[in-house]
């Protein structure tokens, strides 16, 4: 079988190393935060497993919509296994940030626009999963993938739109409002949670090559079955 | 009952400029869609029967007492016509199944949009019709006023993003293995972002709300009715393609 790109090595111990940097700077570095305690620092896997969310949702529905206009099988491998990343770091997205919520708004869940949205983006996802898991013929199952994909992108920032007219207690991090309510006053937070954004990227990337490189595998297993198959009758 | 058969010659080559040659297409799916339709009836007494039977459960569901029930009225209308909705998408889609029909349909030379855009007519007038009968019948079961004209604007225009996404999924899920099952777990997450404006249009109008407050959410009803037709209609001919 082919041995792994040297490339990929590099990636998987740089991504290593970026894992163990952003933990440290997560739970030693970055300060406890006055109000919330320790807690806080949920937060800096909590955002960067939503933004992974977000962004293997981007890489599904441009695969998507390229897969439509050039037809190239390897496209769809994109948008497959980016969604498949995609709805792990989701439920990571929505479970880290329910360990959050209990102490600090004392519920496990609450209906507010960026946790419904964030519902609704795993249920997209999942609708996804079940819609190619239902599709034998390979070509059609990559089409309405990439149909539906495109769909479920433009439609949850409008979800999104759509509930936040009214007003959210999901904190807001960035900009307005006073120190106290804003969980981002020290610069050293600043540094950890920004780090912690790249960490995830790094990590998102590494594992979607890696996914592309089994399923890539995988599929060459598939055609050696089946020269063998053939081969014996 | 056939008409008489026009010469090949007539068939073959449309006449008209091709605006008219599309519209033309739209309205005899239209038709067909209504003319079966008209012969046994089964879709829409399905959705009516399936929708009464929704909002009897619902009595017993929710206290729809007389002091609930303003609040809770919208909620109730809408998911009635979501499901009942779902029954019809998933019938409509059938019928093109059915004996090849699409088969035929896709050797029409005309952009594949035109029959996108039939058959989300002809699903939309059903769901109207199924919708005009549900809502006297609430009226008068639950003792409310349904025959607000801001309510009837919201419930056409919800209902038109509904089917506009709609048509699409049960085209695709009707292709699957799961067929008509997946229809509801396609659509549902994805068609949000018409039915919440929807809602709250709706309760707003029915609890007498300030109409400059409205138009916000009227707004983006149309706004997302827009965009989720543009996006359908543009792949539209992914998914029926062979």
């Amino acid at each position: 079988m082919e041995p792994m790109p040297k490339q990929l090595k590099i990636l998987n111990w740089l991504t290593i190393a970026l894992v163990a940097a952003g933990l440290y700077l997560a739970i030693w570095y970055a300060p406890r935060e006055a109000i919330m305690g320790e807690v806080q620092r949920v937060f800096y896997f909590h955002v960067a497993a939503g933004w992974v969310g977000a962004l293997a949702f981007l890489v599904a529905a441009l695969s998507g919509a390229l897969f439509l206009i050039r037809r190239e099988r390897r496209w769809d491998r994109v948008a497959m296994s980016s969604v498949e990343i995609g709805v792990v770091f989701t439920f990571i997205n929505i479970v880290s940030g329910s360990i959050w919520a209990r102490p600090i708004w004392n519920t496990w869940w609450t209906w507010d626009p960026r946790l419904v949205t964030a519902t609704v983006m795993a249920l997209v996802y999942l609708a996804y999963i079940m819609l190619r898991q239902s599709v034998d013929d390979p070509d059609r199952r990559a089409r309405f993938a990439a149909v539906y994909s495109i769909l479920g992108f433009i439609s949850v920032p409008l979800t999104f739109l759509s509930i936040r007219i009214f007003r959210s207690i999901h904190p807001v991090v960035f900009g307005a409002g006073d120190a106290l309510s804003s969980g981002m006053s020290s610069p050293r937070m600043q540094v950890a949670f920004f780090f912690s954004l790249l960490t995830f990227s790094f990590i998102y990337g590494t594992l979607l090559w890696h996914r592309l490189r089994l399923q890539h595998l995988s599929e060459k297993l598939e055609i050696q079955k089946m020269k063998m198959l053939s081969a014996e009758n | 009952m056939a008409k008489r058969v026009e010469s090949d010659s007539k068939i073959s080559k449309p006449r008209g400029s091709s605006l008219r040659v599309y519209l033309r297409v739209i309205g005899a799916i239209v038709w067909k869609d209504i003319a079966a339709e008209l012969r046994n009836r089964q879709m829409i007494s399905a959705m009516l029967v399936f929708a009464l039977l929704v909002v009897l459960i619902f009595n017993f569901a929710l206290e729809l007492d007389i002091v609930t029930r303003d609040s809770v009225t919208s909620g109730v209308l809408w998911v009635t016509f979501a499901f009942a909705g779902t029954l019809g998408l998933n019938r409509s889609a059938a019928m093109e199944e059915d004996r090849g029909c699409l088969d035929g349909l896709l050797l029409v030379p005309i952009d594949r949009s035109a029959l996108y855009f039939g058959k989300v007519i002809g699903n939309v007038l059903f769901l109207l019709i199924v919708e005009a009968i549900i809502l006297p019948l609430y009226s008068v079961l639950y003792n409310v006023n349904l025959f607000v004209p801001g309510l009837l604007l919201v419930i056409v225009l919800g209902s038109w993003g509904y089917v506009a996404v709609g048509t699409l999924m049960a085209a695709m899920a009707l292709q699957t293995r799961m067929r008509d099952v997946l229809l509801p777990i396609l659509l549902f997450p994805v068609v949000l972002p018409v039915l919440i404006p929807a809602l709250k249009a709706s309760n707003a109008f029915l609890q007498a709300f300030e109409v400059g407050d409205i138009m916000l959410w009227i707004n983006l009803l149309i706004a997302y009715d827009l965009i989720f037709t543009t996006i359908a209609f543009l792949v539209f001919e992914y998914v029926v393609e062979e």
